[in-house]
């Protein structure tokens, strides 16, 4: 659905002449695909005027150097004014007395129960002994979730019964940890909504009662527009000093980033990056950038291979390649790898500078000749992907028709894999294979 | 027809905070006395803030301001008329749902992302059903997340559902074929299952989801008969790839809006009708048991326009 921004660019200054300084339609032209790449990534519309307003200012008269094309020198401006908006990374405040405590709030289904779980683990491996306060009293089992969750790490739960107002628990808690030694409280607030005045009270309430060091607003990647007046309205009423952005493990580009730090001006202070509790990462404001760009996120790419290739398939494939015994069910096997990762378009987009090469080859189209691969092979018998050799004519032709594809197919096929044997036969020869390691160890590429 | 109690008025008030935000200011904008450039342009940048997207945005703008040059409208509140008019064809014109229907026993599959409100649109759900007079088993396949289990047994006893859970970590699978053979042993109407909340792009979980639906395929003829994607309305366009996603693997029937109570208005469910063709069912509009209902396209958008 999205085009690379970095390709639209490159699109609207194909047309222009590529010398001389950035003119003013030149810059609006080029600011016209940089609002719409914004707010398909959800960048509030009020702040993408503001954000682009001071990318104008900056890029028209710009000396449009050699080196880089006129898209390009845009696209840095832009990347620049974001990383100023994100900030730099924050580590919590931790300074003060025994306990400091940090407060969670947002609303309901940010993740404020497993950010507060992934928090306290982060906390004790800094040498902390956090106390984890159950203070949602109003979700059915938020209690026991915290809970569970607190004996999974064998972190302390503090907890009261459902019916004890919420900021009364938490200044127990308060005064439970300076006797327990807790050097570091955790809240866990209900979810709510920004104009509930009862409850935006109650959280007040806590913090009067608690005076914390640390009040983190923990907010989906996925909000939309509306993550500027969630974050203003929890900003006016307690005074945020950090964000946690959740589920950034999706395919958000988590421009509500961009919003809320530009209304609220707090810190990003870390990102949740999976269900695990162990998953929660500091803010990398270069990473969000491109994300929210939708440039190549290669980074992105590599935990997703990570993921979803089977590390025993891909390297008994290695194996064998190198063996010389490769057959079409390897093939095969390898296929399916590949096919997990996700559509091919999509993995794609995520390597830097692909757009432009994927854009020539229709993404259908090498789908469609994946699938095609796919079921000849699938139509083979065992024995058949064993032993490609016996593939006669008659066989040829009973695999197109099990395939729902042509002899013509079939043999094209069978010549590439063919094609790629006798590769992997000169592979095999230690000569061959000597030359190889010493391109990759001392010489570099030059080969390539 | 049926009996919101408290929920009506909820759903009054939250549409009313509606027309006071964002959708409220375009019948302002419709207020002058002629179809001005400034107009356009002032309508673009609302619906964009009500998450419709850009794309459907433009395309919805291209279409109204052509329909107006056509059949040649010069005053706002026509085009007005006619804005809703193709709104509303971007949200109707669906079957209805299908869990209604009669049979032997029908099965109803709610998946969703993290934190998109499934548990509790599960409880309003059996509310709703258990209203009606029919009976309700809840199948607790979340035995992922720490205390699901406990919480959607809170609500069967709250809704008057029966649970049938396993331990945590049990496998969904299970869960799912035992909740549908509990059910039709007891001949009960509906059974609803609770999968665990999971991001679109996992391609294991959406697997696993996949096999819940063959378990129950297995067991009833052309179960699931309906499944439901809640999508929480705070979600901006990531909620077109959710749907997408949701849609390829478990061919999502219909979308439920939660926490539309708030400000947000959850718009991009404009762009969801219009690239996926997948109808909004109910809409959440609280935290209480009663908060819920079936989704009425007119209602909805006449809603966000009337004074």
């Amino acid at each position: 659905m999205f085009e690379n921004l970095q390709d639209k660019l490159q699109g609207v200054f194909d047309q222009l002449n590529r010398r001389g300084r950035l003119s003013e339609a030149d810059v609006d032209k080029a600011l016209r695909e940089v609002r719409l790449a914004l707010l398909e990534a959800d960048v509030n519309f009020k702040v993408v005027k503001s954000l682009v307003g001071r990318v104008r200012e900056r890029a028209v008269g710009v000396e449009v150097s050699k080196t880089i094309t006129p898209g390009q020198q845009v696209i840095k401006i832009v990347h620049e004014e974001l990383l100023a908006t994100l900030g730099d990374a924050a580590p919590l405040n931790m300074g003060g007395g025994s306990p400091r405590v940090v407060m969670l709030v947002g609303l309901q289904g940010s993740g404020k129960t497993t950010t507060a779980a992934k928090l306290a683990l982060h906390l004790r491996k800094s040498k902390h002994t956090p106390l984890l306060v159950a203070a949602d009293t109003r979700r059915p089992a938020a209690i026991e979730q915290l809970k569970v969750l607190g004996r999974q790490l064998d972190i302390p739960v503090y907890t009261e019964d459902a019916s004890v107002p919420p900021p009364k628990i938490c200044a127990n808690a308060v005064k439970a940890a300076k006797s327990g030694a807790n050097s570091v409280v955790i809240l866990d607030t209900a979810g709510r909504l920004q104009i509930d005045e009862e409850l935006m009270d109650e959280l007040s309430q806590i913090k009067a009662n608690t005076h914390p060091q640390e009040i983190l607003l923990v907010a989906d990647a996925m909000t939309g527009q509306e993550a500027v007046r969630v974050a203003q309205g929890f900003h006016d009423r307690v005074d945020l000093t950090g964000l946690i952005l959740t589920k950034i493990d999706g395919d958000a580009r988590g421009g509500a980033a961009i919003s809320i730090r530009e209304v609220t001006g707090v810190p990003i202070k870390f990102l949740g990056t999976g269900e695990k509790v162990s998953e929660l990462e500091v803010f990398h404001p270069d990473r969000l950038a491109s994300r929210i760009l939708g440039m190549g996120d290669v980074l992105t790419l590599i935990e997703r291979a990570e993921e979803m290739l089977d590390e025993e398939v891909a390297e008994r494939g290695a194996k064998k390649l190198l063996e010389g015994n490769f057959n079409l069910e390897d093939f095969l096997e390898q296929l399916h790898q590949v096919k997990r990762m996700g559509p091919l378009g999509k993995v794609m987009d995520m390597i830097p500078g692909m757009g432009e090469i994927t854009k020539s080859i229709s993404q259908e189209d090498m789908e469609n000749s994946l699938k095609r691969t796919q079921a000849i092979i699938s139509s083979m018998t065992t024995y058949e992907r064993r032993n490609p050799k016996v593939l006669n004519g008659s066989r040829r032709r009973r695999i197109a028709k099990g395939s729902g594809t042509t002899v013509q197919d079939v043999n094209q096929l069978i010549a590439q894999f063919r094609q790629m044997q006798k590769m992997m036969k000169r592979l095999k020869n230690p000569r061959f294979q000597k030359n190889l390691m010493s391109m990759f160890g001392g010489g570099g590429f030059k080969g390539f | 027809m049926f009996n919101f109690g408290f929920g009506s008025k909820k759903i009054k008030e939250s549409l009313t905070r509606t027309r006071n935000s964002v959708f409220g200011q375009i019948t302002t904008l419709f207020g002058g006395n002629e179809i001005t450039e400034e107009l356009w342009d002032d309508l673009e940048a609302l619906l964009i803030q009500a998450d419709v997207g850009v794309e459907t945005t433009l395309e919805l703008l291209e279409t109204v301001r052509g329909r107006v040059s056509s059949e040649g409208i010069t005053k706002p509140l026509d085009a007005q008329r006619v804005l809703k008019e193709e709104m509303l064809k971007l949200l109707e014109g669906y079957a209805p749902s299908v869990i209604d229907k009669q049979r032997i026993l029908t099965v109803v599959l709610v998946v969703g992302v993290n934190g998109s409100g499934k548990t509790t649109t599960i409880a309003k759900l059996s509310k709703f059903y258990r209203q009606q007079g029919k009976s309700v088993v809840l199948a607790a396949a979340d035995t992922f997340r720490a205390a699901a289990i406990d919480q959607l047994k809170i609500w069967g006893e709250r809704a008057g559902a029966s649970v049938i859970a396993h331990q945590p970590n049990a496998d969904p699978g299970a869960v799912v074929f035992d909740a549908i053979k509990s059910g039709l042993a007891r001949k009960a109407d509906i059974v609803i299952i609770d999968t665990a909340g999971r991001l679109h792009t996992k391609f294991n979980l959406m697997r696993e989801l996949e096999k819940l639906r063959g378990i129950a395929r297995k067991q009833v003829h052309a179960a699931p008969h309906e499944t439901l994607l809640v999508l929480d309305a705070t979600t901006g366009q990531n909620a077109v790839s959710q749907a997408k996603h949701f849609k390829d693997t478990v061919e999502i029937t219909g979308v439920v809006l939660t926490k539309l109570d708030g400000t947000a208005k959850g718009g991009v469910v404009f762009a969801i009708g219009k690239t996926l063709g997948v109808p909004v069912r109910f809409v959440g509009v609280g935290e209480g048991i009663d908060d819920l209902m079936p989704f009425d396209a007119q209602a909805f958008v006449d809603g966000l326009f009337d004074e």
